[in-house]
């Protein structure tokens, strides 16, 4: 009753998974989430073993007041909105198109939710 | 405390007025709100109805906490560039959920987190062990809000006694209780999104006051909190409060559930589906780091300034935590102690303080209420007959007993630092949560006893670890610091709890017999990336 099969036909299903352009969209997914995902938390973890353990590093002074630490702080800030910004762009051009040909192909079934009709 | 008090009691009126115009208005909201709720998706999820913009801001308003505002600034302005930290993981934790939950999460599920982790298993006990994962780290998170309230008025009512500062957090959760009934997620939402406005409004314009001081220039004003700390550079420098061999490895710990707590806090994942389409949610993310990032920034020109202005001794002097630091610096601002300016922006920060632990406190009893509707009720004890009205219903009954369970255990915990209390909230998470969540979406072999051992060994593992940690006994900063039974020497589990939940995950799939379903799995693959036959 929560998940109502997609299709009247449970094999329908398979077939899309099995599908050429479904491979190719998962593909499209996770070649980029996966290795971006290990890459940020590499970077992340980075960041804080050297808050750790490497004091002189981080205590040494840019400019002014401002030391490696912060810069490196505010580095971690930058790459996220980066990588945001990179996902949004990758998403609206490998991901969205594929997504929806799919959906239209087999789309006997809802694209926007009709919540009142269950 | 007693200068910022006498100052504070002359003026207590205005915050008194501020607060309840804000309490009137999203009341006003409530009310409206609820008079569209029909359906249970209305009440589970606004009727999906938000745009991503929307959404992006109800989100920040989720999660921009007290932990957030009070709590890093607090941490920021006593312990250096240690509670930078937080800030950091808060925001960069968003990429998870970005790029792995948020997308799938709403295309596969309805109303909860359970949704998806019980797609291709069995639903009893999948929506058991979520349901009691979500209240648990709904209650943790609550109280850290809670905390927050209690500490707040004593600052600003300026009573030592403990009947105002119980009052106080007795009428938090009886609103919080009155929009999430009324309002359901609809109500809930709005609250979040005016919140989310005045907080960055309020942080702005504090951050500005502060930069101006100091001609705007950021290394006068790092200068000025190194000088002001007694601790010169080194207060710019890791090392202040994780300086030695465990601390660092507490340290470690922080960082790591923060990072992946995030994508695991129910009631950030339940708004994902308030949105109509995976892209929306996409979107909503997007906005949400943006604005969650611009805040966190903020955070920083708050927390040195305050360490600058107002001073260490003050602020240990009016909350040892530190948790009243924020409201402290506004008082600065504004003139200082006594002075009227300071007075009115002490008032109006205050408010903004409250206004964000009220919002967040209603988004985490929605979240853990409709997980107990419908996970627990409707699912496992009513084994999926119960009406919609019924479970609806059951999820306003939860709201109140949910709420009820933890204004008590708030009136206990008022030492503690909400910014750690909410990093314990992040670790249960992303110890019971993340494992399931990840493994139920991309790990074909997953099985039914794989996420039940996945969630309660990830939840009884990181709760055990904080019980025996020095948070609870050992210490004079300890929940009990006159007893000592700790013998787990760091305060967040995240490092231990983490790995466990996940190694449990892995090792119950393996060692059952269990035959994963390939079809319920090519089902929830395609549905969750092409959104085909979401709701």
């Amino acid at each position: 009753m929560d998940s109502p099969p997609i299709t009247t036909a449970a094999t329908d299903v398979q077939l899309i998974d099995d599908s050429e352009e479904f491979r190719t969209l998962r593909r499209s997914f996770r070649s980029f989430a996966f290795p971006v995902t290990i890459g940020f938390v590499l970077w992340y973890l980075l960041y804080v073993l050297l808050s750790c353990y490497a004091p002189g590093l981080m205590g040494t002074k840019v400019l002014g007041h401002v030391n490696v630490a912060l810069v490196l702080g505010l580095l971690q800030f930058a790459t996220t909105f980066v990588i945001a910004g990179w996902y949004a762009r990758y998403a609206d051009r490998r991901i969205d198109p594929p997504a929806a040909a799919i959906r239209e192909a087999h789309g006997a079934v809802v694209h926007a939710p009709r919540e009142a009709a269950e | 405390m007693t200068l910022l008090a006498s100052s504070a009691t002359e003026h207590r009126g205005l915050t008194m007025a501020l607060f309840g115009l804000f309490v009137l208005t999203t009341l006003a909201i409530t009310l409206w709100a609820g008079r569209r709720n029909r359906s249970a998706a209305d009440f589970y999820a606004g009727g999906r109805g938000f745009t991503g913009f929307q959404n992006g801001l109800a989100i920040s308003g989720d999660y921009m906490s007290a932990a957030s505002f009070l709590g890093i600034a607090g941490t920021i302005a006593l312990a250096g560039y240690d509670g930078f930290l937080y800030s950091i993981g808060f925001l960069v934790a968003w990429l998870v959920a970005l790029l792995l939950i948020a997308e799938p999460l709403r295309n596969s599920g309805r109303f909860t987190m359970a949704d998806v982790l019980a797609f291709r298993m069995r639903q009893r006990p999948v929506r058991t062990a979520a349901g009691v994962s979500t209240i648990v780290v709904s209650i943790f998170y609550l109280l850290a809000q809670m905390v927050g309230a209690g500490t707040l008025v004593a600052l600003l009512l300026g009573v030592e006694g403990n009947a105002a500062k119980r009052w106080t957090v007795v009428a938090v959760g009886a609103l919080m209780i009155i929009y999430v009934v009324i309002g359901g997620m609809k109500g809930t939402t709005w609250v979040q999104i005016v919140k989310a406005v005045l907080l960055i409004a309020g942080a702005a314009l504090m951050t500005v006051l502060v930069l101006a001081k100091y001609h705007f220039n950021p290394s006068e004003l790092l200068g000025a909190a190194a000088s002001a700390s007694g601790k010169g550079e080194a207060f710019l420098q890791p090392g202040q409060k994780y300086g030695t061999g465990t601390a660092k490895l507490d340290f470690i710990s922080l960082g790591i559930a923060l990072v992946l707590g995030t994508a695991g806090l129910p009631h950030i994942l339940v708004r994902f589906y308030t949105v109509p389409t995976a892209k929306a949610a996409r979107k909503s993310v997007l906005w949400a780091i943006g604005i969650i990032g611009v805040f966190y920034l903020m955070t920083l020109a708050l927390g040195f300034g305050a360490a600058a202005l107002v001073g260490s001794k003050q602020i240990k002097a009016a909350n040892a935590a530190g948790n009243t630091a924020a409201p402290q610096l506004a008082e600065a601002l504004g003139g200082g102690s006594g002075s009227t300016g300071g007075a009115i922006l002490l008032a109006v920060i205050s408010a903004v303080a409250f206004a964000t632990i009220l919002a967040v406190v209603a988004g985490l009893t929605l979240a853990s209420s409709a997980s107990f509707a419908h996970d627990l009720y409707a699912n496992v004890i009513r084994r999926g007959k119960a009406s919609e009205r019924e479970e609806v219903r059951s999820a306003k009954w939860a709201a109140v007993g949910i709420g009820a369970v933890s204004i008590v255990l708030s009136l206990y915990a008022d030492k503690l630092n909400t910014a750690a209390l909410v990093a314990l909230a992040f670790a249960v998470a992303a110890s019971a949560n993340l494992p399931t969540l990840l493994y139920s979406l991309f790990w074909k072999r997953f099985t039914t006893t794989g996420a039940v051992s996945s969630v309660y060994a990830g939840l009884v593992g990181s709760v055990l670890l904080v019980v025996f940690s020095p948070v609870v006994s050992g210490k004079a900063t300890s929940l009990f610091p006159h007893s000592d039974f700790h013998w787990f020497p760091l305060e967040n589990p995240g490092l231990v709890s983490i790995p466990i939940g996940f190694l449990a995950g892995w090792l119950g799939t393996l060692l059952s017999r269990e035959r994963p379903d390939p079809a319920k799995y090519a089902e929830l693959e395609v549905r969750s990336l092409t959104g085909l036959g979401a709701h």
